[in-house]
């Protein structure tokens, strides 16, 4: 039988190879973004299993604002990406170092 | 048993497609196998008994968020050749924190029982969309508008930030002006005297 914790490794999993692909593709922020919306995935995954395993709606609809703020975050990121590349005409992020941080 | 099955095959192709999308050198390929991850997660959010936020999952992400990452993929043109590049070099940091991250959630994972008591506050007997509408609109609607001033904010801050400078209609900043500005601009400071009349232009012309 399918367990809660058979869905709980899957997200842990999940997070995983997103946290990975950040590290790995330091040469394109497209797949940055990527990996980041994977990684909400997989928190989200984690608050399903919860809510369905003790039957608490509570978790399904903080997934719902998860969603909402996931969904802005994606628009704004992508705005931010189409200005440096307007200015910088480059995705890298070794490029991206203009506040000398 | 069925379920067991189906609950392997959509976690296999879901691992399988999470890795294609941080692996593929097209960032087009990596977007679509990032679409496939959604479906088939949603699919699993179904056996999981969600079944609004697994439709909502593939209406608000394969239908919205994914065509807008394809829009902008499509639209910068970047050389897929060199963007892999690093990938390697960075190999042996990304396992090892890979395994790090992953040792530790099984560790907490399988450490000690996880609490599965019942709390019991979903009724059965209305559907899953009935269930969180009601819950939306009732105890949670100061969220529920916090959360619509959130997605205005994204849409507000998406439109001022990609506006084009050539635009003449657009509003701007000028941020020169602005810095160069001096208090005597902005601030009069009159001597009034009691029960006397006071002309305004009397600090402008200082």
């Amino acid at each position: 039988m399918i367990g809660i914790n058979h869905y709980l490794t899957l997200a842990a999993i999940l997070f995983t190879i997103s946290i990975m692909g950040l590290l790995l593709n330091r040469k394109n922020i497209i797949i940055i973004l990527m990996s980041i919306e994977l990684m909400l995935l997989a928190v989200n995954f984690n608050f399903i299993a919860f809510s369905s395993f003790l039957n608490d709606s509570a978790g399904q609809i903080f997934v719902f604002f998860t969603l909402t703020v996931a969904a802005a975050e994606a628009a704004v990121g992508l705005a931010i990406l189409i200005l440096l590349f307007r200015n910088l005409r480059s995705i890298n992020v070794k490029d991206m170092d203009k506040l000398k941080g | 048993m069925i379920t067991n099955l189906l609950f392997y095959i959509f976690a296999t192709i879901l691992i399988s497609s999470a890795i294609c999308v941080i692996v593929v050198k097209n960032p087009v390929h990596s977007v679509l196998y990032l679409v496939l991850t959604f479906v088939t997660s949603s699919c699993l959010w179904m056996m999981l008994k969600a079944e609004f936020l697994s439709l909502a999952l593939i209406v608000i992400y394969v239908g919205a968020v994914m065509v807008l990452f394809l829009f902008v993929v499509m639209m910068l043109d970047i050389d897929s050749e060199n963007i892999k590049e690093g990938f390697f070099a960075n190999l042996p940091l990304a396992i090892t924190v890979g395994v790090i991250v992953l040792g530790e959630i099984i560790i907490a994972l399988y450490g000690r029982p996880i609490i599965t008591e019942n709390i019991n506050n979903i009724n059965q007997n209305i559907s899953n969309a009935n269930q969180l509408g009601f819950e939306l609109y009732t105890h949670y609607s100061y969220p529920v508008e916090l959360a619509s001033i959130i997605l205005l904010l994204g849409l507000v801050i998406a439109v001022a930030l990609t506006l084009q400078k050539t635009d003449k209609k657009a509003k701007y900043q000028n941020i020169n002006k602005q810095v160069m500005v001096n208090s005597k601009d902005r601030l009069v400071l009159l001597d009034i005297k009691n029960n006397t009349a006071v002309d305004i232009n009397d600090g402008a012309n200082k």
